[in-house]
């Protein structure tokens, strides 16, 4: 088994505007992110799993092969630098994302 | 090694954000090298929103002039204009009047005189509500419709104006222009549209180029960034000699922030990549073509609006005893109780809210925490906001006390339940803000949306 953090080599989340974080997986090649890919761990359910949200509120999970990605976004529970927010630029919200399987051996 | 500027490219170069610091000898390599624009960002929504509560600006005073005078220098001597949107951060007339003020210092400095335009896009509240009443507000990321009431609680409503509105000021010649709230995107784009490049790889390479040198590898360490555009591609060239662009870097960038990659939504259209084509020009530079525009139905621009959240006290302090890691769930529950049947006759439950940020436990993803297992010592912010200072200090007091004393199942160290680090334990943190308007507004005149002064 592999990790995501052993095969990607970006991993990050970010504020898109004050409501929405996304997060973004980057792969250096073609092969690493199709295999990624092909073996379908990584997915709109295991990431609802993950991050203890709905359907609802993931927004977007897609494959963008032009860039060689994953990018997903879920919809903020407080708004950025509002009162009771954790991360105000929704910078370190990648974290469990590093250690999930995404390949078999 | 910067290419020298070609008479057929127009060429940008951007500063990411104003007051982060860059490279000088990269601005000196690049205007020397030719630039037809100098472009910074001096804004984003992402600090939050007490600096569009409050007008203060988020970058401080010292930081802003050094880059600003760097900038103004590279602008008199090549001749190129400079550009700086999002004017101290949130971009309403009190930070552009703190940028405009910085301007005049650097001028003075220097000892040189500009031509010099300012767009200001802060809105009055009528302006908001004719456009609500007149159903000209959508709501999309938030999910709430915007209400009468939430724009006369907004302390501070600009909108991120697109590139149309730079124009008026640009049709003039100046030498500068200091803008108000602005989409990143239109800094460094008003210019090239306006001469007549295409609308899609235009506003494309704005997108890549306005965080400046995030768009090449290796990230870290800000610097500045070249766009080069002709009529049917353009190129994005780190001005660092250690960076590069790789097609990764640059394609990545594209949707740095966004959530949809391949149509990235602006004023008054969308710009589609579906067919964008990237490709490694050379070891440095990632030549981009392909990428069209889309024009909406309705031009809109983005309202940003913060309201007063109420007043915040906090306290923290830390715990290393596992039985009491182990119940701070239930704990929490005996301080909220203590705070209840203890606080003063004056205070209601709804005047206040105790938000408990546990590090070492969830203080960082709250509800979005997989990892269940506390480490062995519980960093625990009891962050009290309230409708008034007075109680939000009331309050936070009753947490400190009742958190450092509360009883739990086991306890045997009967002293005291945290470490507190500092006496006072409590700090007043002043006004909290949040965003409450964040929707957008269909205009009929783009061009005309901005209100264009010139400095004398």
């Amino acid at each position: 088994m592999k990790t995501l953090s052993e095969i990607a080599d970006v991993i990050r989340s970010k504020n898109a505007g004050p409501f929405v974080v996304t997060f973004d997986i980057l792969f250096n090649t073609k092969e690493e992110f199709e295999a990624v890919r092909a073996a379908g761990l990584i997915n709109r359910a295991k990431v609802c799993e993950l991050y203890n949200v709905s359907d609802n509120e993931l927004l977007g999970f897609e494959f963008y092969p032009f860039a060689n990605a994953i990018k997903f976004s879920i919809q903020r529970p407080v708004s950025a630098g509002g009162p009771g927010d954790t991360d105000a630029y929704g910078a370190q919200q990648h974290a469990p994302l590093l250690d999930l399987a995404a390949l078999p051996d | 090694m910067i290419e020298p500027k070609s008479a057929d490219e127009f060429v940008v170069v951007s500063n990411g954000m104003l007051g982060y610091g860059f490279r000088e000898e990269s601005l000196h390599d690049a205007v020397a090298a030719g630039v037809d624009l100098i472009a910074a960002d001096a804004g984003s929504s992402d600090p939050g929103p007490y600096y569009l509560g409050t007008g203060r600006p988020f970058v401080g005073e010292a930081m802003t002039k050094r880059d600003l005078k760097l900038l103004v220098k590279a602008g008199y001597d090549s001749g190129a204009p400079l550009i700086i949107g999002s004017a101290g951060g949130a971009g309403g007339d009190m930070q552009v009047d703190f940028l405009v003020r910085l301007l005049r210092e650097v001028m003075a400095e220097l000892n040189i005189t500009r031509k010099v335009a300012v767009v200001r896009t802060e809105l009055d509240k009528a302006t908001v509500q004719d456009a609500l009443a007149d159903q000209r507000i959508q709501t999309f990321e938030t999910n709430h419709p915007l209400s009468p009431d939430d724009i006369n609680q907004a302390e501070h409503i600009v909108a991120q104006m697109g590139c149309e509105a730079y124009w008026p000021a640009l049709r003039e010649n100046p030498d500068i222009i200091i803008g108000g709230r602005a989409w990143d995107v239109a800094n460094i784009a008003a210019l090239p549209l306006l001469k007549g490049y295409p609308r899609g790889l235009t506003l494309h390479m704005g997108k890549i180029v306005e965080c400046g040198s995030l768009a090449a590898r290796p990230t870290g360490g800000g610097d500045l960034i070249l766009g080069r555009l002709r009529d049917d591609h353009f190129l994005i060239e780190p001005t660092h000699p250690d960076k590069a662009c790789t097609i990764q870097s640059v394609s990545a960038h594209t949707f740095y922030e966004k959530t949809d990659p391949l149509m990235l939504a602006g004023p008054g259209g969308i710009v589609d990549l579906t067919n964008t084509v990237f490709e490694q020009y050379d070891p440095r530079r990632v030549k981009v073509t392909g990428s069209t525009f889309h024009h909406a139905d309705k031009y809109t621009v983005k309202l940003e609006g913060a309201r007063l959240a109420g007043y915040r006290q906090i306290t923290v302090g830390g715990a290393r005893d596992a039985r009491f890691i182990a119940q701070i769930d239930e704990i929490q529950k005996s301080v909220m109780h203590k705070i209840r049947e203890s606080q003063p006759d004056f205070v209601s439950d709804d005047q206040y809210s105790v938000t408990f940020h546990r590090y070492g436990l969830d203080g960082v993803m709250g509800a979005w925490e997989p990892v269940k297992q506390p480490a062995h010592e519980l960093g625990v912010l009891i962050d009290v906001v309230a409708e008034t200072p007075e109680i939000a200090e009331a309050i936070c007091g009753l947490a400190r006390a009742a958190i450092l004393h509360v009883a739990y199942t086991g306890r045997q160290a009967t002293a005291g339940n945290i470490a507190f680090p500092f006496s006072p334990a409590e700090i007043n943190a002043g006004p909290v803000y949040e965003f409450n308007i964040y929707h957008l507004m269909e205009i009929d005149d783009a061009e005309g949306f901005g209100r264009t002064e010139w400095l004398s």
